[in-house]
């Protein structure tokens, strides 16, 4: 082949990357284009101080808001958080460090099943376990729906990233007389903290924008609540009610949610890429 | 050199066997390591010696389908015993890989004192007085002394391994396996760790793999050489390499084949 016929090889290769990147990354815009267009009118400042109160308010062009929501999407992603992150990383570490465990095989069908399962599942088994149990719909069964929703993809993360981390590191650490648990726990998982950390915010992100499991667990509230054992607003079950409901005001605090959750999930990003990179320069030489 | 009989032997196999599934890595060894001196292992590349080397202290435990069989005495324990745990094991015989393995999100400091630190010792004063006197054994204190708290990651290749034999210092292992710890290493990082090792047989008792003979005559006491997983002759160093009993040492050690 001539250097030239190499060259035009070359140049079209990178020409079908670009095109197939193009493919990824245009859609994307023409969504958050279209949602700040049409949501960008409706966020005033009421709409971060007000809560949306009965459907008269809307009827009536008094101001409302989506406080509720936007409190209540923090409050009950972090706590379920807070519950996946634990199970979560002891599953990944159990499916990468002890694969001898007769467990382990169970926990990687498990999450791989889990992975392909349809979120509203994850609320019909919240609401089966919590709700029917609790006696009611509330902000905690949201959270354990969600909490299962994100288990399975931090388990999956953790567990092929820590396979990645060279076995000579655990090598080094048992030929100190180090017991299994502390080699992985202060060696291993140090080492691939940026891709567990990345991991969980994969999951965050993942479940932030659930509406389905939250529809039947946390129900939605259309008043500011702190309390988790009642029922709880939350954006991504917000926006799918506001878009079904018959007033115009409604519509467009639906896009205006849309804007919120999108930059809610954004700014999870940015901040968890910020604390990785931190946690990496600490170590570099 | 003739006074082996005379010395205390401190680790001692019996009819060592490790085997890889269907293939058999080391076959039958039987050796003696004497306290205090330093044991070469040569041979070709597959020969077993480094295989051997990691039987003693039981780092094929976690290998899915590697089997040891046999017996290594350490002061006439059996290393191998069910009562044997593997974690008390590896503490009495430490380890030093062929590549450094400083582990990457911990300090200078933390580094030599991990063995001790992640088993629960806390105290500051005890932890500063080992990884002062475990760098000054691997000839690293002066070099580090004023960075303690910058990451193992940041030396050079060479202090990063005598970092790592500082770390297995620290544990005060009684038997330091050497897993050709010199081959990643330039000439002058080499001369060093030789050097180290001098000094440290005082005080450890150490088994070396190399696949450099030249090395092998510089730093041991006595020279073990494998070929095709058995242990073909196991004598003074010097006599290995002067007057060798066996005929296959002979012609190995005059390049006759590799």
């Amino acid at each position: 082949m001539t250097l030239r016929a190499r060259y035009a090889r070359d140049r079209f290769a990178e020409a079908m990357f670009v095109l197939a990147t193009l493919v990824v990354i245009v859609p994307l815009f023409f969504i958050i284009f279209h949602v700040v267009v049409n949501g960008f009118s409706a966020l005033n400042y009421e709409f971060f101080t007000e809560e949306l109160g009965s459907p008269s308010r809307a009827m009536q062009g008094r101001p409302a808001g989506l406080v509720h929501s936007i409190v209540g999407t923090v409050i009950i992603d972090l706590v379920a958080l807070g519950m996946a992150v634990p199970f979560g990383i002891s599953t990944g570490i159990m499916m990468s460090e002890f694969q001898e465990h007769p467990l382990a095989p169970v926990a990687r069908l498990m999450t791989s099943t889990l992975n392909g399962m349809p979120a509203v599942l994850m609320g019909l088994l919240a609401y089966a376990l919590v709700v029917k149990n609790t006696g009611g719909f509330s902000a905690l069964a949201g959270s354990v729906a969600l909490a299962f929703v994100m288990i399975p993809i931090i388990a999956r993360t953790t567990e092929s990233v820590l396979r990645v981390t060279p076995w000579s590191l655990r090598e080094a650490g048992l030929a100190l007389g180090l017991p299994r648990w502390r080699v992985t726990t202060a060696l291993v998982i140090p080492a691939a903290r940026a891709g567990v950390v990345t991991g969980i915010l994969i999951a965050f992100a993942r479940a932030a924008g659930e509406a389905a499991p939250l529809l039947l667990t946390s129900l939605g509230n259309n008043f500011l609540s702190f309390d988790m054992t009642r029922p709880m607003d939350t954006l991504p079950q917000r926006i799918y009610s506001l878009a079904i409901s018959p007033y115009r005001q409604w519509h467009s605090m639906g896009w205006g949610a849309a804007i919120i959750l999108l930059l809610f999930v954004m700014i999870t990003f940015y901040v968890g890429r910020v604390v990785i990179n931190r946690m990496e320069k600490q170590f570099r030489g | 050199m003739e006074t082996s009989t005379q010395e205390s032997i401190r680790l001692e196999t019996k009819d060592l066997t490790v085997r890889y599934g269907v293939t058999t890595g080391v076959q039958n060894v039987s050796a003696q390591v004497y306290d205090k001196h330093v044991t070469a292992l040569i041979g070709p590349s597959g020969c077993g010696k480094s295989t051997f080397l990691r039987a003693l202290n039981r780092m094929h435990d976690l290998g899915a389908d590697i089997d040891v069989s046999g017996q290594v005495f350490l002061d006439g324990e059996n290393l191998y015993a069910s009562s044997m745990d593997p974690v008390v094991v590896r503490r009495r015989v430490g380890m030093v890989f062929q590549k450094p393995t400083p582990f990457p999100t911990k300090s200078i400091y933390e580094n030599v004192a991990a063995g001790l630190r992640l088993v629960g010792t806390r105290k500051k004063s005890v932890l500063d007085e080992v990884v002062e006197r475990s760098l000054t054994d691997a000839a690293l204190w002066d070099e580090v002394k004023d960075r303690l708290r910058s990451p193992g990651g940041s030396l050079s290749g060479g202090q990063q391994q005598r970092l790592c034999i500082a770390r297995a210092l620290a544990v005060d292992p009684e038997v330091l396996l050497m897993d050709e710890p010199t081959s990643s290493l330039d000439p002058m990082a080499t001369r060093r760790i030789e050097e180290l090792i001098q000094k440290l047989k005082d005080k450890v008792t150490i088994i070396i793999v190399t696949h450099n003979m030249q090395q092998a005559s510089r730093v041991s006491d006595y020279t073990a050489f494998f070929y095709v997983g058995e242990l073909i002759e196991l004598s003074p160093t010097e006599q290995v390499f002067s007057n060798p009993k066996e005929a296959r040492t002979k012609e190995y050690l005059s390049g006759e084949f590799s």
